[in-house]
């Protein structure tokens, strides 16, 4: 009785699992950052709609989202990424240069350096802006307290920390008056979480901190989470434009024999249509088109790039982020 | 009075099996994974070595870790032992349902723990929003950090003391009543030197989960360098950054200074132990 039982179980499992094969179904596992949550639900939704127009054929989107820098780790680790949609161009530069996992080259395979979307930071406030935060300066002010995850594991943070240099070189000139004011604002932060999204909660559920530092996108989605009569997005005179890239993942692709759904699935991303999916979350379109066409949605703010401010990812992450970087230095400096 | 010297032929068989057996599952199961952490830190050259595990930054987390860890413990034991106490001595209503509760942080998820922890002593929680006027903040700085090992680390304590206080012979006590003692010398000079040695276990076991705690101080650590950050964080930043060498040379050290604490503790039981008996 229970070895029949047993059969018929088995008998099903099989038919099941071979089952998606047979009526054409495709996985996918895109590894991404911390908010990156609710664009990929909207994104893959259209893409799943597209691909089964185009090919006939269903596909499966699983999502993964963390800090940025701890997502890359994993996916060296063996997470079998087919395509990762990162923070920063680093850490998928640390897939190809420590993983061997896609070609070094890989930024220049899709179109505008691999960015589909770009976004900026801003500041979050409570309701009313009780402190009066208007520009960068203000969060280095006394009884202003400041919220920022940690930057060694948080793509966003990095973002946040170079935000800040970039706008200090702008105004006092110099690299050391750049660290000065950096030194301040992170004196001014209570709390270092990990991610962003963590940050993003600390913030608003444990209502620590008079000011998130955040992507824009993920300040649009608290003040549309937690209603507009709660928070208020401050948006700084100068702040830097921020590029999260996405990319093919070779090597697991190749074994997955994904690599063509994958393909399309990152070139969806420079349809019109994505692009659009991209402003309805708040993330800035790179198509140049369809920004003209969403730009009053976005503030008006002066915007500089990486490159033009510090250079290369390699650079930056060796003289600011690793271990003894400058940012270590800052604590140190601080403690003692 | 002189010790009994262990006699060569064991009068309970399978001496020589069980011994295996146990050296064999406790290198398995303990040892090689210690020693495969062991072997990454050589990695280093021993300067380097040093200069990982010495850093400013890295020697605050180990104070934070071994003096919040050691405070908790301390913690757990008084109010552990209070506990157990009444679980055992008193009969009240609901007494089987409070027993159950003390395993509750055994079974749930510490980041769990960590998360609720933090909601109550945040400044807009339960806790938090009383204690805020007074000017006393828990979440987010070391105080919770010993907040979230408190409540990890006082179940070990109750568990290991609470056998002990139910089988302690009731003819002691009665015997001492007889001649004369007062309560509190029956406790002083009865109950609690038998209690020591289950209190050191507690002690030890709370203390050694909390030294190595990640998932709930991390939610309401604050985690700022220098002040918040554990050295379990430590490791795991550095393992984030790719830096294997780096974390696993500070997981080693914290490693042998905890099992050194931990070989104390079992010192003083031994004599502890000793000196019972030799009475």
């Amino acid at each position: 009785m229970v070895q029949q039982r047993l059969l018929i179980v088995g008998v099903l499992m099989i038919v099941l699992l071979r089952g998606g094969v047979v009526h054409g179904q495709d996985t996918l596992l895109n590894v991404s950052y911390d908010p990156t949550r609710e664009l990929y639900q909207a994104f893959n939704e259209a893409f799943t709609k597209h691909w089964l127009q185009s090919t006939g054929r269903t596909v499966s989107i699983k999502q993964s989202h963390g800090g940025s820098g701890r997502q890359a780790r994993a996916v060296i680790d063996g997470l079998q990424a087919d395509v990762v949609t990162l923070a920063l161009a680093d850490d998928i530069d640390l897939l190809a240069r420590r993983g061997g996992l896609l070609p070094v080259h890989w930024q220049s395979r899709l179109p505008r350096r691999s960015v589909p979307y770009t976004s900026t930071i801003v500041f979050l406030v409570r309701h009313g802006n009780p402190k009066n935060i208007r520009d960068w300066d203000d969060l280095i002010q006394p009884e202003v307290s400041v919220l920022t995850p940690n930057p060694k594991t948080s793509g966003g943070a990095r973002w946040n920390y170079l935000a800040a240099w970039g706008y200090a070189r702008k105004k006092f000139g110099s690299e050391e008056k750049a660290q000065a004011f950096v030194r301040a604002l992170f004196q001014r932060v209570p709390v270092l979480d990990s991610g962003a999204r963590g940050a993003t909660m600390t913030f608003v559920e444990r209502g620590i901190g008079d000011v998130l530092l955040a992507w824009e996108n993920e300040a649009y989605l608290a003040l549309r989470e937690f209603g507009p009569g709660k928070f208020s997005i401050v948006v700084p005179s100068v702040s830097i434009l921020t590029e999260p890239p996405v990319a093919l993942v070779d090597q697991v692709v190749d074994q997955h024999g994904t690599r063509k759904v994958a393909q399309a699935y990152l070139q969806f991303w420079y349809t019109t249509q994505a692009q659009e999916i991209a402003a309805k979350n708040h993330y800035r379109p790179t198509d140049p088109a369809v920004l003209r066409r969403v730009q009053s949605e976005f503030s008006k703010l002066k915007l500089f790039t990486l490159q033009e401010m510090f250079g290369e990812w390699s650079e930056v992450q060796r003289k600011h982020f690793a271990d003894g970087g400058l940012f270590d230095q800052m604590y140190l400096k601080a403690a003692q | 009075m002189t010790r009994a010297v262990v006699p060569a032929s064991r009068v309970i068989p399978g001496f020589g099996m069980t011994l295996g057996v146990t050296v064999t599952y406790v290198g398995l199961v303990v040892l090689l994974p210690l020693v495969a952490v062991a072997v990454h830190a050589w990695q280093l050259s021993v300067a380097d070595f040093w200069r990982v595990v010495t850093a400013p930054r890295v020697m605050a987390a180990y104070r934070l870790s071994f003096g919040a860890a050691l405070f908790s413990a301390s913690v757990s034991v008084a109010f552990g032992l209070l506990v157990a106490w009444v679980l055992v001595r008193y009969e009240f209503f609901g007494r089987q349902l409070l027993d159950a509760l003390v395993d509750l942080p055994f079974a749930l998820p510490t980041a769990v723990a960590g998360i609720s922890l933090a909601a109550i002593y945040a400044p807009n929680g339960w806790i938090g929003a009383i204690l805020q006027p007074l000017g006393w903040r828990v979440a987010f700085t070391p105080v919770g950090i010993v907040v979230a090992l408190v409540f990890i680390g006082f179940p070990f304590v109750v568990r290991t003391t609470q056998p002990v206080l139910a089988a302690l012979a009731k003819e002691l006590e009665e015997a001492a009543t007889t001649l004369g003692a007062s309560r509190w010398q029956i406790f002083q000079r009865i109950i609690f030197p038998c209690l020591i040695p289950a209190l050191l276990t507690g002690f030890s076991l709370a203390f050694a989960r909390a030294v190595g705690e990640y998932g709930s101080v991390i939610f309401i650590a604050g985690n700022l360098p220098f002040v918040s950050e554990i050295v379990p964080l430590v490791i795991v930043t550095k393992l984030e950054q790719f830096d294997q060498a780096g974390a696993t040379a500070v997981a080693v050290t914290m490693l042998m200074m905890a099992f050194l604490i931990l070989l104390g503790i079992h010192g003083i039981q031994w004599h502890l132990r000793r000196t019972l008996q030799m009475k």
